[in-house]
């Protein structure tokens, strides 16, 4: 198995694991604004996922991403399969030639690309999306623009899906079975994007283990304020070799 | 609930492999998948027509499986959308290399695994074009909301398209005359009572003896309204006029109208409602070309009706009268 295919196995295992653990409270969501299914279908998707990736001969990145979004595809079922899974199958070409800071970016914007196509979804419209976009946007730049180390680029990736799931909470469902419940759909968390908050945190759990590294601690910075901010971000995102 | 279902789990099985235990010499199950196809599957030199969805619906989807309607269709399990692969399957197993038209309700679910298989098998060379079916007149399209939903009169869809495809037409032709349906098509149900899932055992919604629901979906969701019981008669007219005021006909116009049963209701009731339909289409100066009333797209047990009205100018007639053979559906 090349490295980077026993890592992407490792975060699908800790991705199954974490979804596992948030079950009830990824239902509970759900049972407020749909018809509470996403914690139960994503679980069992999940688990089929990282048994599926478990079972494969010495993969490369692309093999495991591809069967992991296939398994979910045909497991997860309603929307969430083709969002989740399907986007996935897609995304994986970009892996091809191994997993590089480059690549990366070349995978997460397709990858979001496929779930804001799928689901004729915009940043606004209380989905999924809304925590995808900033942290593939927030991604992009600190790898393309600020040249951030990659493990620095996902921390502040995450911080920025944070943001976003935290943006579901007071706006209104245009999109998904929310959007059915009009005006009702406000002040709930769409359990989408907390889902895709999960999954970011643990690729970054999981990068970071590889590394032998800790997980930088991007917190306190704005993953969306422009260039100008370049000192005052270094200042507050500390490389983490230097603690 | 008394049912004939040994286990909710396994209630979709084994309903298919019954349905095509029924028509052994029609219907073909393909092996490990919930998809039917027709038995000669793939046909040559003719577009491929499938559709698919949750199952609760029957004779929906796999019942217009045959001569002049559907070349397969794939059944998720009760009210569930099929998922994807299982949609790739079904696009595979029936693709004869003339293009294949995806005949899709507007249910999220049904659109993003549809259109995720469609892509997949786009990018194995096979030639996929799609139509998304919303007759259902009862929810407003607008930017805050998916959408109107699919209903009944997507067995137009596969009636006139599946006709179309028999005479050989090329696969934008197809197309285009299942588009022709959906821009004159719309359809208003009513419920009397619940259905009861098999999952859940127990009806879906509490509708008190003396309520019922306008509005409503296919999918034992409630309604846009609650009322209180009214004639069959006033029922017939509440749903019509919805129907009638979104369609926005032109007198004279000669019309389609189907009263659906939504799985619990007798004949006797839907013929009480066609009777009413026909008047009040007369007082509307709309002319009935034909009438059909059955149960085409049903809600499990649910008792209540759906009516779908379409208005036909001569090539819509040609199709939709054009001779079909399926399991639930036969013109000759």
């Amino acid at each position: 198995m090349t490295d980077d295919g026993a890592a992407v196995v490792a975060a699908v295992e800790a991705v199954a694991e974490r979804i596992e653990d948030e079950r009830s409270y990824l239902t509970e969501l759900d049972s407020a604004i749909g018809d509470a299914d996403h914690g139960g279908n994503m679980a069992r998707g999940w688990a089929a996922a990282a048994d599926a990736a478990r079972d494969l001969d010495e993969p490369d990145a692309q093999t495991v991403c591809k069967t992991v979004g296939k398994t979910l595809m045909a497991e997860v079922g309603g929307a969430s399969g083709p969002l989740f899974g399907g986007s996935l199958v897609f995304a994986s070409a970009e892996l091809d030639g191994g997993v590089t800071p480059e690549s990366a970016v070349a995978f997460a914007e397709t990858y979001l690309e496929k779930v804001e196509d799928r689901g004729d979804a915009r940043v606004g419209d209380q989905t999924v999306v809304d925590a995808l976009t900033p942290a593939v946007h927030t991604f992009k730049k600190s790898i393309e623009t600020d040249d951030r180390p990659p493990l620095e680029a996902l921390a502040k990736a995450v911080d920025a899906a944070e943001r976003g799931v935290a943006f579901t909470v007071p706006i209104r469902a245009k999109k998904g079975r929310a959007s059915y419940l009009g005006w009702r759909s406000v002040g709930h968390q769409d359990p989408g994007a907390t889902s895709v908050l999960y999954i970011l945190e643990e690729l970054l759990a999981v990068a970071a283990d590889r590394l032998d590294a800790e997980i930088p601690d991007v917190d306190a910075t704005s993953p969306t304020i422009p260039d100008e901010g370049e000192e005052a971000a270094d200042a507050t995102a500390p490389d983490p070799e230097d603690d | 609930m008394k049912k004939l279902i040994n286990d909710p789990d396994d209630v979709v099985d084994e309903m298919l492999d019954g349905m095509t235990a029924a028509y052994p010499d029609r219907l073909r199950r393909l092996p490990d998948t919930q998809v039917v196809v027709r038995d000669d599957a793939p046909v040559d030199g003719k577009v491929a027509l499938v559709t698919g969805g949750g199952s609760g619906h029957e004779p929906t989807h796999a019942g217009y499986i045959g001569d002049g309607m559907l070349d397969g269709a794939a059944a998720g399990d009760v009210f569930s959308s099929p998922t994807a692969d299982e949609f790739e399957a079904l696009i595979g197993a029936c693709d004869a290399g003339d293009g294949v038209l995806a005949i899709i309700k507007n249910y999220e679910g049904d659109v993003m695994n549809f259109e995720t298989a469609i892509e997949l098998a786009e990018m194995e060379g096979v030639e996929v074009e799609s139509v998304v079916v919303n007759d259902d007149v009862a929810v407003e399209d607008s930017l805050y909301t998916s959408g109107r939903r699919g209903v009944c009169g997507t067995i137009l869809v596969h009636k006139a398209a599946g006709a179309k495809a028999a005479q050989g037409a090329d696969l934008s032709e197809v197309k285009r005359v299942a588009e022709k349906v959906i821009d004159n098509v719309g359809t208003m149900g009513t419920a009397l009572t619940s259905c009861v899932t098999p999952e859940k055992g127990e009806p879906t919604f509490d509708l008190g003896d003396d309520e019922i629901e306008l509005g409503i979906g296919i999918h034992g969701e409630p309604g846009t309204e609650r009322t209180e019981l009214m004639s069959a008669d006033e029922i017939t007219d509440a749903l019509t006029e919805t129907v009638l005021d979104d369609l926005d006909l032109d007198p004279g116009q000669e019309v389609l109208t189907v009263v659906n049963g939504m799985g619990g209701t007798p004949q006797m009731e839907l013929f009480v409602v066609n009777r009413r339909l026909q008047e009040l289409l007369g007082e509307h100066d709309l002319e009935t070309w034909d009438a059909w009333v059955g149960d085409y797209m049903t809600s499990l047990d649910m008792m209540g009706a759906s009516i779908t009205v379409c208005a036909v100018d001569d090539e819509l007639k040609e199709l939709l009268g054009a001779p079909a053979d399926t399991p639930a559906l036969t013109t000759t």
